[in-house]
């Protein structure tokens, strides 16, 4: 050290310095609240784990596991839930994509009404939903005060029924679709993006393959996910319309097993995060590029 | 007639009109500047030249076909944006060449296109960078070249260098100017700068709330302004409240000092009037044949090239603009200091 006494620094270097210091020192509390956060989300999937590994009494093993996976009622609605889950989310994308590219570009005037639109299953239950939906559809719908007919009973029929699933999965996704649609296209400013490419000869078409679906991917994506993990758990609208879908399936079997619906459901939980991973390394590089703006 | 020909151009949303009667008639390889304050309505006519606007009236003209109505991907009209609205998704190469691909361009023209634009805008090792990865300044080059990859008719500039650095803005802007007079390409540059405008301009359009306030050359605009709007915009102006003393004289008086402006003056003896005076006409000392006022130094502000003194007199202000100089002598705040100017170089502003 030098015995040089050292001159004051300027007002602002000191202030500079007593931010290093806080910066290096550790941030006790926030680790604290981090792993009670944590702590609240694993250990129910560990005892869940844990469980499910108890099969045969005094050791670990994949016997649950095993078992589940051999009841063909499994791999039957299991099946069924992802095709109905894909159909939804490509519906939803058709639905929301130009809806939410118009408002953008057009309608901004709209969001709002749009944005509580797609909120409403936050605040109605999916049971008022289902209800509603088999009021209206268990019978043919006419046109107001006329004997036009415009639909058949929907619920009758196995497609109707089908329809009427898909139709309420999509509502259920609604706020996770929009919102992650519409903020990825904020995120890279699709309007002005639309008008660079119209100057540049572009027409609709061209801007909605090349410009558009190419910049709101990783949106899609995780919109997709979401509405996945949403579609394959769900027992409400499934029970009641009568579909042998995965949830009710794991909620009877909850009824009278122990094991095998602790293996499927963390079964279910890698394969979402198995999903999630698949969509960061799809998106790797795509993720930086609206992350840059 | 003109290459790109504005006529009675009006644009009102919603009540509101942005631009009123709007006319301009633009030659061949001429840049021309909208200058004038955010909402004057400067990008409103320059999205209409684009197509991303319909005129409420009016026609717009361009190379002897009327495109009022034509959508914007049929007018062959290139496009630089503030927030250079480069594809994400694409490299710079693909970027550049995306209007060539839209229209159907062979694969070797995009190629040889794409090249040459590249080297156009000093780029050409970084066809295949992502945005991303590039300066904003960089971007803005980039944008610049894919706007012109498609060899527009026009060029059209919404106020380009708003989002980068002064350092960059200023070797950009240049750079634009280069490249526009290379190429002969007929441009309008939408800005809300002004010395930016006055250094890339062959003309200036000068807008106020949607009116066309003076169209001149730089020289003009700055020196000969012909509104009060124009005058205070454009550069820095000293404006002195003074009365007539004799209007055929050009004389003048405000609180017990008498100059000469430039006459004849129109207004009566003994009516109000503004006079208007550039800083850097205004110099420290007596010099004969000139006006002298004095008043006292309230503060010196050094800017490098040029000093900048703030002095009251009486109930007025007034700037003036040194030029500096290593043997100069810094006034100092308080001094009572006497200045001179020629009457030429102060006018009477019309009343408005």
């Amino acid at each position: 050290m030098s015995t040089q006494a050292p001159s004051a620094p300027p007002p602002g270097e000191r202030i500079r310095a007593v931010r290093t210091f806080t910066r290096r020192a550790f941030p006790l509390w926030s680790w604290l609240w981090f792993i009670l956060g944590a702590l609240y989300f694993i250990l129910p999937l560990y005892a869940t784990l844990d469980f499910s590994l108890r099969m045969e009494r005094d050791t670990l093993g994949l016997k649950a596991y095993a078992v589940a996976f051999a009841d063909p009622g499994f791999a039957r609605t299991f099946g069924y839930s992802v095709l109905l889950a894909v159909i939804t989310i490509l519906v939803s994308i058709l639905l929301v994509v130009p809806t939410a590219y118009w408002i953008r570009l057009r309608l901004p005037e709209a969001r709002r009404i749009v944005e509580f639109i797609t909120l409403l299953p936050f605040v109605i239950p999916a049971i008022i939903l289902v209800f509603g939906m088999i009021r209206i559809y268990s019978s043919p719908v006419n046109l107001p005060f006329t004997d036009i007919r415009l639909l058949a009973p929907l619920t009758t029929s196995k497609f109707g029924t089908n329809v009427l699933i898909v139709a309420g999965y999509i509502v259920l996704g609604l706020p996770y679709m929009y919102r992650s649609v519409d903020t990825g296209m904020r995120t890279v400013d699709v309007r002005t993006l639309t008008e660079a490419a119209q100057s540049l000869g572009a027409n609709w078409l061209t801007i909605m393959a090349r410009v558009v679906l190419p910049n709101v991917r990783t949106a899609l994506l995780s919109g997709a996910l979401l509405t996945f993990a949403i579609v394959v758990g769900e027992v409400v609208l499934a029970s009641y319309l009568g579909l042998p879908t995965f949830g009710p399936y794991l909620f009877l079997l909850g009824q009278h097993r122990a094991y095998e619906p602790a293996a499927l459901t963390f079964t279910t939980f890698l394969l979402t995060w198995a999903a999630m991973g698949i969509i960061q390394l799809v998106t790797g590089g795509q993720g930086q590029v609206a992350g840059a703006h | 007639m003109a290459f790109l020909s504005i006529q009675h151009a009006t644009k009102t949303f919603a009540q509101s009109s942005a631009v009123e009667d709007f006319n301009l008639e633009i030659e061949k390889g001429e840049l021309v500047s909208f200058l004038g304050p955010s909402g004057c309505g400067k990008t409103t006519t320059l999205r209409m030249v684009a197509g991303f606007e319909v005129p409420t009236s009016g026609r717009i003209e361009l190379n002897g076909v009327n495109i009022t109505k034509q959508a914007p991907n049929q007018r062959n009209v290139g496009m630089v944006f503030q927030a250079y609205a480069l594809f994400p998704n694409m490299t710079v190469a693909d970027n550049v060449g995306f209007g060539l691909k839209v229209g159907k361009k062979p694969k070797e023209e995009i190629q040889k296109r794409t090249a040459e634009m590249l080297g156009l805008i000093r780029m050409p090792q970084l066809g295949d960078r992502y945005p991303y990865q590039l300066s904003g300044g960089q971007q803005q080059r980039v944008a610049l070249a894919r706007a012109l990859a498609i060899q527009p008719q026009v060029l059209l500039l919404d106020e380009p260098l708003s989002a980068l650095d002064a350092k960059i803005r200023v070797d950009l802007r240049s750079e634009i100017r280069r490249i526009q007079q290379t190429l002969g390409i007929t441009t309008i540059y939408v800005t809300h700068d002004q010395e930016e405008a006055l250094s890339i301009s062959d003309r200036i359009v000068v807008m106020s709330a949607g009116r066309m306030e003076q169209v001149g050359t730089p020289f003009e605009i700055y020196n000969f302004p012909k509104t009060a709007f124009v005058a205070s915009f454009v550069g820095t102006l000293n404006q002195l409240r003074c009365t007539v003393v004799d209007s055929g004289q050009g004389k003048l008086t405000f609180d017990g000092q008498t100059f000469v402006a430039t006459a004849p003056i129109r207004a009566a003896n003994g009516a109000s009037v503004v006079a208007a005076l550039r800083p850097e006409e205004l110099h420290f000392g007596k010099y004969d044949g000139e006006n002298q006022l004095t008043g006292k130094v309230e503060a010196v502000t050094f800017l490098g090239g040029i000093v900048r003194v703030r002095m009251v007199l009486g109930q007025s202000q007034i700037t003036l603009d040194a030029l500096n100089e290593r043997k100069l002598t810094l006034p100092k705040v308080g001094d009572m200091q006497m200045v001179s100017f020629p009457a030429h170089a102060c006018w009477v502003m019309a009343e408005n």
